[in-house]
């Protein structure tokens, strides 16, 4: 008996341990998802002439999705977030990787500089940064715009082509220091014996960076890949606040944007949790996608 | 592991090095020529300067009247008046930027501890007890760190409203007690820096598991705990889109929604753009100097989320 009761006492630890944070895991993702899901498959339906006779939520199974299927402006804003994710997430992991490199390069100096600085924009929120170069995309007010056109080229940094790679300039302002610091990390649990082995073999800087640093890279890259796919759908504060200054922002430029327009400007709910509910699908589809398509090939290799 | 690695400037090799300028720093295999070292640091500056341009924008542009925001070349200063500008910051509208402020410290402070906290005691039990259901929680907690939050926040919207909670301090600091990743990062650690002997010599000493955790287990997690607490802290604190989906009372914004909410009133009264800009620059520069004080602990964390891959 005296042993059996610190037993049973052990055999219960781990899941007071676990309990609390399962707890508000359901109640902030399980619970949304599932409300959401809910959300998704009903309406509001009114009865009567003019819909005085009342309203009452009915079943509607996937009408809400057809309809934000067949809805233009949300299908546009889908296909925005995918090229501006096709031309994000490789420019900001290749940018993010080379700066890493020359770093981590035998030729940096001020090392510990750089880092700061390329890390400091990850303290500024999203909204901050995006007000910050909203200023400088503003003709006028931007420092750049104006030199740019002393200089005799002039770019409307907000206009209808332009400003989906304006908005991409900010997001990887923001982030590309936080996978930079990342990646350094990576490169510093890398053994020295293994760079000197290489030197020893004849390797050139180029060859030692392709062969020994990238693959020892690859899962800091795959993880920074994965965040940035994520992050890159979720596009919502910074064309939000780009809005009053470029007039080719619409209320529904991305999915975040459209779902946050219906459920809050045209207090159209259902239609909105099929919109969140079909961006976190993309999001996890593309994201799983991803890391199966990355674990498949590494065991080929 | 360590905190932080010191870079190597000492040969690594016995032999002596052939290089150019003689010294192997880490990573360096080859002869390190004049021509690469300019290229190396001309490409760093022009990087830092890309990074730091805003920022110095922004200090400039502090210090302006709102119609030389307008008026003069932006990055250079005409008529500084800072101290007058953050005086109009700090007391405009009953002081309401200091209380922002205080709420976004509240948000991410307590969000932040709590769900570090959280994190430990399940990413532990999750790593060091074996019991039924341990692989499939693991599992559900690693999609939560797939799913994009701001999905997540309109549903939540809704659920609390039903339960009265929004636009309450609860309807922000709930959602941020929860940390998927933390639970991740936790359990990686906790798997590769707490030796089972430890527990079980403490266990026969007669120490309860609450006991186990909070003397043993926390005091060998600390570094993974440090990491996480900066995650969530800057995570919550950079937050928009639940305190806007959740909060409509003013009096609760933390400083991000203040700050867009001024933005959003600017071209009805103008003054605003300039306590936009001051606004802007005085919450960001405590976070910035504390960001750059703190990358060492950062990037301790930082890999141990990526090794499995």
């Amino acid at each position: 008996m005296a042993t059996r009761a610190p037993r049973r006492r052990r055999n219960l630890a781990p899941f007071a341990f676990v309990a609390p944070f399962l707890l508000l895991f359901l109640l902030a993702f399980a619970l949304p998802i599932g409300y959401a899901v809910y959300q998704s498959v009903m309406d509001v339906e009114y009865t009567g002439a003019l819909g005085l006779g009342g309203s009452h939520t009915v079943f509607v199974a996937l009408r809400n999705y057809s309809d934000a299927l067949s809805d233009h402006a949300f299908l546009r804003s889908v296909g925005r977030v995918l090229l501006f994710a096709a031309v994000q997430v490789p420019v900001m992991v290749a940018l993010s990787a080379g700066l890493a490199l020359l770093l981590d390069s035998a030729s940096a100096r001020g090392v510990r500089f750089f880092r700061a600085a390329f890390f400091l924009p990850y303290g500024v929120p999203g909204v901050i940064a995006s007000i910050l170069w909203g200023f400088l995309y503003v003709p006028g007010v931007s420092p750049l715009v104006d030199g740019m056109r002393h200089l005799g080229v002039s770019v409307d940094l907000l206009g209808g082509d332009t400003v989906l790679w304006s908005i991409a300039n900010i997001v990887t302002w923001e982030f590309a220091g936080y996978n930079i610091l990342v990646l350094v990390a990576q490169l510093r649990t890398v053994p020295a014996e293994l760079y000197e082995a290489a030197r020893i073999d004849g390797a050139s800087a180029w060859a030692t960076v392709r062969y020994v640093k990238l693959p020892l890279l690859r899962p800091a890259l795959i993880l920074t890949t994965v965040f940035t796919i994520i992050g890159t759908l979720q596009l919502f504060a910074e064309p939000l606040v780009l809005k009053p200054v470029s007039s080719s922002i619409d209320s529904a430029y991305t999915p975040n944007l459209s779902a946050y327009n219906e459920a809050f400007t045209n207090d159209n709910y259902h239609l909105a949790a099929a919109e969140a509910v079909l961006l976190a699908l993309t999001a996890f589809v593309l994201s799983f996608g991803f890391l199966r398509l990355i674990n498949k090939r590494g065991g080929d290799a | 592991m360590s905190l932080q690695t010191p870079a190597r400037t000492v040969p690594t090799g016995g032999g002596t090095p052939a290089s150019d300028d003689g010294t192997t720093p880490r990573g360096g295999i080859t002869g390190v020529t004049t021509r690469s070292r300019i290229l190396v640091t001309g490409l760093l500056v022009a990087a830092a300067g890309y990074f730091l341009l805003p920022v110095y924008w922004l200090a400039v542009a502090s210090t302006k009247s709102t119609g030389d925001l307008f008026g003069s070349f932006g990055l250079w200063f005409s008529h500084p008046q800072f101290l007058s500008n953050l005086h109009e910051v700090v007391t405009y509208d009953d002081a309401i930027y200091l209380r922002w402020a205080a709420n976004s410290l509240l948000y991410a402070g307590v969000g932040a501890a709590v769900a570090t906290l959280l994190a430990a005691m399940s990413g532990y039990a999750l790593a060091k007890f074996s019991f039924t259901g341990r692989d499939t929680i693991f599992n559900i907690v690693l999609g939560g760190v797939l799913i994009p939050a701001t999905a997540l926040a309109l549903p939540m919207y809704l659920l609390f409203s039903k339960a009265g909670l929004a636009n309450t301090y609860w309807a922000v600091l709930l959602p941020s007690f929860v940390s998927p990743f933390g639970v991740y990062l936790c359990r990686i650690y906790a798997a590769a820096s707490i030796p089972d002997e430890l527990l079980e010599a403490a266990r026969i000493d007669g120490a309860g598991e609450v006991r186990i955790f909070t003397v043993v287990a926390l005091r060998i997690m600390t570094p993974a705990l440090v990491t996480i607490f900066l995650f969530q802290f800057v995570g919550i604190w950079n937050n928009y889109f639940l305190p806007l989906v959740m909060l409509s009372d003013s009096k609760l914004y933390p400083i991000t929604l203040g700050l867009t909410s001024w933005q959003s009133f600017a071209d009805r009264q103008p003054q605003l753009y300039q306590l936009t800009v001051g606004g802007a620059f005085v919450s960001v520069v405590p976070l910035m100097i504390a960001m750059v004080a703190l990358q060492r602990f950062w990037r301790s964390g930082l890999t141990e989320g990526s090794v499995k891959g």
